[in-house]
C-alpha cells in the first residue's frame, strides 16, 4: 500500500523541483524563440564573411533571476533585451559591408538570484549555446561573476544592473558598464537635500551590505561629509533581512535625511518600516526601488521617498540635444522606446531596468555595425572609443586600464514619489533640474 | 541608548509573539504525531498570500481575512495529511520529513509560477504609537502581538476544555492507548495537522500585514520556528510562545548592541548550548 504512494511522492518531488526552478529552465523568451530558426549554426567567433550574403545567426547569452531576490529588477531587464531583439530582428537585422545580415538569438537561464549558480550557466551559453556576445545578469555580484567568465573565453560583456565600480577595477578588457557607476548613484540626493532644506545637516545612512550598495554608501558617506554634512549612523543590514525595526530605532532623532537601502525586497520593507514608525525627515532618499512602478503599492509609504534612477520616460535625452553635445545618436527615441515596451508588455511601464535591458542590446547592435564585423577585437575597439547619444543618454567608456569598461558618460536622474491633484501617486523626475517634472518635495513627515 | 534597546526590545517581543504563534504549529504537528513538517514554510506563505488576496481582490480587512485564512490553513493541512503523510506516519521520519518536502517543493514551484517572486505588500498602515522621539511601536506589530495571544490562548481552550483538544492530547500521549478507548487516531491526527498549518497560516497573515512577502518568504520563520521548537521544548506550544518570545528579543536588542552579523551567531550558539544542556527544551518536551 505504501510503496506506490512513496513512488508517487518520489515523482512529485521531482516535478515540484523542476517546477521550483532546481534545475531551471533554458527556453529563449517569447521573441527569441520566434528568431530560433536555423539549426546550422556557425562555430563560435568565426569570422562574420564566412557566412558573406546570407544570414549570420549571433547568440547573445545571459542569464536572469527569474526566481529569487532579484526578480523584479532582473525581469524589467530581460523585457528591455527582449524588446530589442524583437526590434532589430524586425528591421532586418544588422547589414555588414560584406552583404553579410546578423541577425539575434538569445539563449538564457534563471540564476535563481544566486552567484554561484551564474558562473556555471556563463560557461554553458559559452561553451554549449556558443553564445558570441553576453549581457550580465542583473546586480553587481552576478554580473562580476559573469564577467570572469566572459573574460577568460575572450567575450565581450555589456552589464546592464551592475553598477559597483569595483568591477572595473579587477583588469577586465572585455567588460562594459551601461549604469552611471554606484560611486555617483546617491551622490546627487546630496545637493537636492542642501538646496531642499539650507539648514539640514544630519544624515543617516542604513544600507544592505552587500556589493552594490556598499560602494554606494561609501561614496555618498564621504560625499556628505566634504559637503559639510554629518552622517550621524551608517550601519548595515545583511541581504535578506526582513526586519528593520532595530535599525530604524538607531536613527538619531532630529535627523534631517535617510539615505541608503539595497535592493528592491529590502528597500521596499525598509521604506514602508520608516513610514508606519514615523520617523521624522526632510529626505528620505534610497536605492533600486523607489523608480520601480511597484513600489507605489506601498501607498502612502512611498509618498516623498526619493530615488536614483538610470533613466525615465520622462528625461529629454533627443538627437537635437546629441547634436548640441556634437555626439553620435544612435536608436529610438524616449518616446519609440516607452511606447513600443507598453505594447509589448501589456501597458507596462518601463523602468531604468527596463532601458538598461535593452541598450545593452543596442550597443552590442551598435559596435557590431560600426565595426562590420563580429571579430571580438573589432567591436572591443569600437566599444572603447564610443561617445555616443541614445534615448537612455550618453554612453562613454573608460578605456584606461585601471578602469576599463567603467561608464564615463551616463549621469544619474532622481525620482520622487508625489501626488497628482487627483491624488493619485505619480512618480516624478526631481533632477536634474534641467528636465525635471516636478520640484523636490520635502518628505511629509519632517 | 536606553530608548533605542527599550523600542527594539518591545519591537523584537512583539514579532517574537507570532514567531511563537507559527512555530507552535510546528511544535504541535511533531508534539502529536512525531512529524517534521518540512512545508512549513510554504504553508506561512500560503497565509501571506490568502490575506493579500482577500484584501486586494475582495477588499477585506487583513484582519478579518484572518477568518478564511485559518479555514484554507485547515482545509489545507487536511489535504496535505491526507495525501502525503498518514500513509508514511509510522514509516521511519525519514520518509515523512521526504514526503513534507515534497510537500514543500510543490507549494514552492506552484507558487512561484503562479505569483512569481516579487514582492507582494498589503497596503494597510496603521501609524505608531510614539512616546516622545525615542520610542514608537506600528500599531500593525501590536495587533499582530495580541492576536497571537488570543490565538493561543484559543488553543489552549480547546486543547483542554473540548472534546477533540483532549483527544488530541490523548492521541499525543499514548496513541495505541487513545485507539483502545475508541479514539478514531487517523481523523485525530489529520485534525492536529490541519491545526498545525493553520496557525502556520495565520502566522503568515499576520506577518503580511507588516511585512512584504513573496513565495518564498516562509522560508526563513520556517527556520526560526525549528530553532525555537527546540529553545521552548518539542511538542510543547506553550514553549513555543515563549521561545519565539525569546528569538524575537534576541532578533531586537542585538543589531543596538552589536553589529547585525552577530544575531545568527548568538541565535544559533544559543540553539546548541540548549541541545547540549537541557536538550528537551527550556520548557520541556511533551
Amino acid at each position: 500500500m505504501r510503496k506506490p504512494w512513496f513512488c508517487v511522492l518520489v515523482v512529485l518531488t521531482v516535478f515540484g523541483l523542476m517546477l521550483s526552478g532546481c534545475g531551471k529552465s533554458e527556453s529563449p523568451p517569447p521573441a527569441a524563440k520566434k528568431e530560433a530558426k536555423p539549426a546550422e549554426k556557425p562555430a563560435v567567433a568565426e569570422p562574420a564573411k564566412k557566412a558573406a550574403g546570407g544570414v549570420r545567426e549571433v547568440v547573445i547569452g545571459f542569464t536572469s533571476s527569474q526566481t529569487g531576490k532579484l526578480n523584479v529588477e532582473a525581469t524589467r531587464q530581460i523585457n528591455g533585451v527582449t524588446l530589442w531583439m524583437d526590434q532589430v530582428n524586425a528591421a532586418g537585422g544588422v547589414k555588414l559591408p560584406d552583404g553579410t545580415v546578423v541577425k539575434f538569438t538569445a539563449k538564457y537561464y534563471d540564476d535563481e538570484s544566486k552567484k554561484e549558480r551564474v558562473q556555471e550557466l556563463y560557461t554553458k551559453l559559452i561553451n554549449t549555446d556558443k553564445a558570441e556576445f553576453l549581457i550580465s545578469p542583473y546586480s553587481s555580484p552576478l554580473a562580476e561573476a559573469a564577467a570572469l567568465i566572459a573574460q577568460q573565453n575572450n567575450r565581450i560583456m555589456l552589464t546592464a544592473g551592475a553598477a559597483s565600480d569595483s568591477t572595473y577595477r579587477m583588469g577586465f578588457t572585455l567588460i562594459y558598464q551601461t549604469y552611471t557607476p554606484s560611486s555617483r548613484y546617491l551622490t546627487p540626493a546630496v545637493d537636492v537635500l542642501a538646496k531642499l532644506a539650507p539648514g539640514a545637516k544630519k544624515v543617516a545612512i542604513v544600507h544592505e551590505k552587500d556589493k552594490f550598495s556598499t560602494d554606494v554608501v561609501k561614496a555618498l558617506d564621504a560625499y556628505a561629509k566634504s559637503k559639510g554634512f554629518e552622517v550621524v549612523l551608517f550601519e548595515g543590514y545583511e541581504p535578506g533581512a526582513t526586519d528593520f525595526a532595530p535599525f530604524i530605532n538607531k536613527i538619531p532623532a532630529g535627523v534631517d535625511a535617510i539615505m541608503g537601502g539595497g535592493h528592491f525586497a529590502d528597500t521596499s520593507t525598509f521604506a514602508r518600516q520608516v513610514f508606519e514608525k514615523g520617523v521624522k525627515a526632510k529626505m528620505v532618499a534610497l536605492l533600486v526601488a523607489p523608480p520601480e512602478p511597484k513600489f507605489a503599492e506601498l501607498g502612502e509609504a512611498a509618498l516623498g521617498v526619493i530615488g536614483p534612477s538610470q533613466w525615465e520616460p520622462a528625461a529629454k535625452y533627443t538627437p537635437e540635444a546629441a547634436k548640441v553635445l556634437n555626439v553620435e545618436w544612435f536608436g529610438p527615441s524616449i518616446n519609440d522606446f516607452t511606447e513600443s515596451y507598453k505594447a509589448k508588455f501589456k501597458g507596462e511601464v518601463p523602468s531604468y531596468h527596463s532601458a538598461g535591458g535593452y541598450v545593452a542590446g543596442l550597443l552590442i547592435q551598435y559596435a557590431i555595425a560600426k565595426a562590420g564585423s563580429v571579430d571580438t577585437q573589432a567591436v572591443k575597439k569600437v566599444l572603447d572609443g564610443c561617445d555616443l547619444a541614445t534615448f537612455y543618454g550618453r554612453l562613454k567608456f573608460d578605456n584606461t586600464p585601471q578602469n576599463h569598461g567603467l561608464q564615463v558618460g551616463h549621469e544619474m536622474i532622481l525620482t520622487q514619489w508625489q501626488k497628482d491633484p487627483q491624488g493619485k501617486l505619480v512618480n516624478q523626475v526631481v533632477y536634474p533640474e534641467a528636465f525635471r517634472t516636478a520640484p523636490t518635495a520635502l518628505y511629509p513627515r519632517n | 541608548m536606553f530608548g533605542q534597546l527599550l523600542a527594539s526590545l518591545t519591537d523584537g517581543l512583539l514579532l517574537g509573539f507570532v514567531y511563537g504563534l507559527a512555530a507552535m504549529g510546528l511544535s504541535l504537528i511533531w508534539g502529536v504525531m512525531t512529524v517534521i513538517n518540512l512545508a512549513h514554510g510554504p504553508v506561512i506563505a500560503m497565509g501571506m498570500f490568502g490575506s493579500y488576496f482577500l484584501f486586494i481582490q475582495a477588499g477585506v480587512n487583513p484582519y478579518l481575512a484572518l477568518l478564511p485564512v485559518a479555514s484554507l490553513g485547515l482545509v489545507a493541512g487536511f489535504l496535505i495529511y491526507g495525501t502525503a503523510v498518514h500513509w508514511v506516519i509510522d514509516a521511519p521520519h525519514l520518509s515523512s520529513l521526504l514526503a513534507t518536502f515534497a510537500v514543500n517543493m510543490i507549494i514552492i514551484g506552484l507558487g512561484t509560477a503562479a505569483f512569481t517572486t516579487s514582492p507582494h505588500n498589503i497596503d494597510y498602515p496603521l501609524g505608531a504609537l510614539r512616546a516622545g522621539d525615542w520610542f514608537s511601536v506600528s500599531y500593525t506589530r501590536l495587533i499582530a502581538a495580541v492576536a497571537a495571544v488570543a490565538i493561543t490562548a484559543g488553543l489552549y481552550l480547546f486543547l483542554y476544555f473540548t472534546r477533540p483538544g483532549k483527544a488530541i492530547r490523548a492521541v499525543a500521549n499514548n496513541r495505541m492507548a487513545a485507539e483502545l478507548m475508541g479514539i478514531p487516531s487517523a481523523y485525530i491526527l489529520a485534525l492536529s495537522f490541519g491545526i498545525g498549518t493553520m496557525l502556520a497560516a495565520l502566522a503568515g497573515g499576520l506577518i503580511a500585514t507588516f511585512f512584504p512577502f513573496t513565495i518564498l518568504s516562509g522560508g526563513p520563520y520556517e527556520l526560526k520556528s525549528f530553532v525555537i521548537c527546540v529553545l521552548g521544548g518539542l511538542g510543547n506550544p506553550l514553549g513555543a510562545l515563549v521561545g519565539g518570545l525569546l528569538l524575537g528579543g534576541l532578533e531586537g536588542i542585538i543589531p543596538t548592541i552589536m553589529p547585525v552579523s552577530w544575531v545568527p551567531v548568538v541565535e544559533f550558539g544559543l540553539f546548541v548550548l540548549v541541545l547540549l544542556v537541557r536538550p528537551t527544551g527550556l520548557f520541556g518536551a511533551k
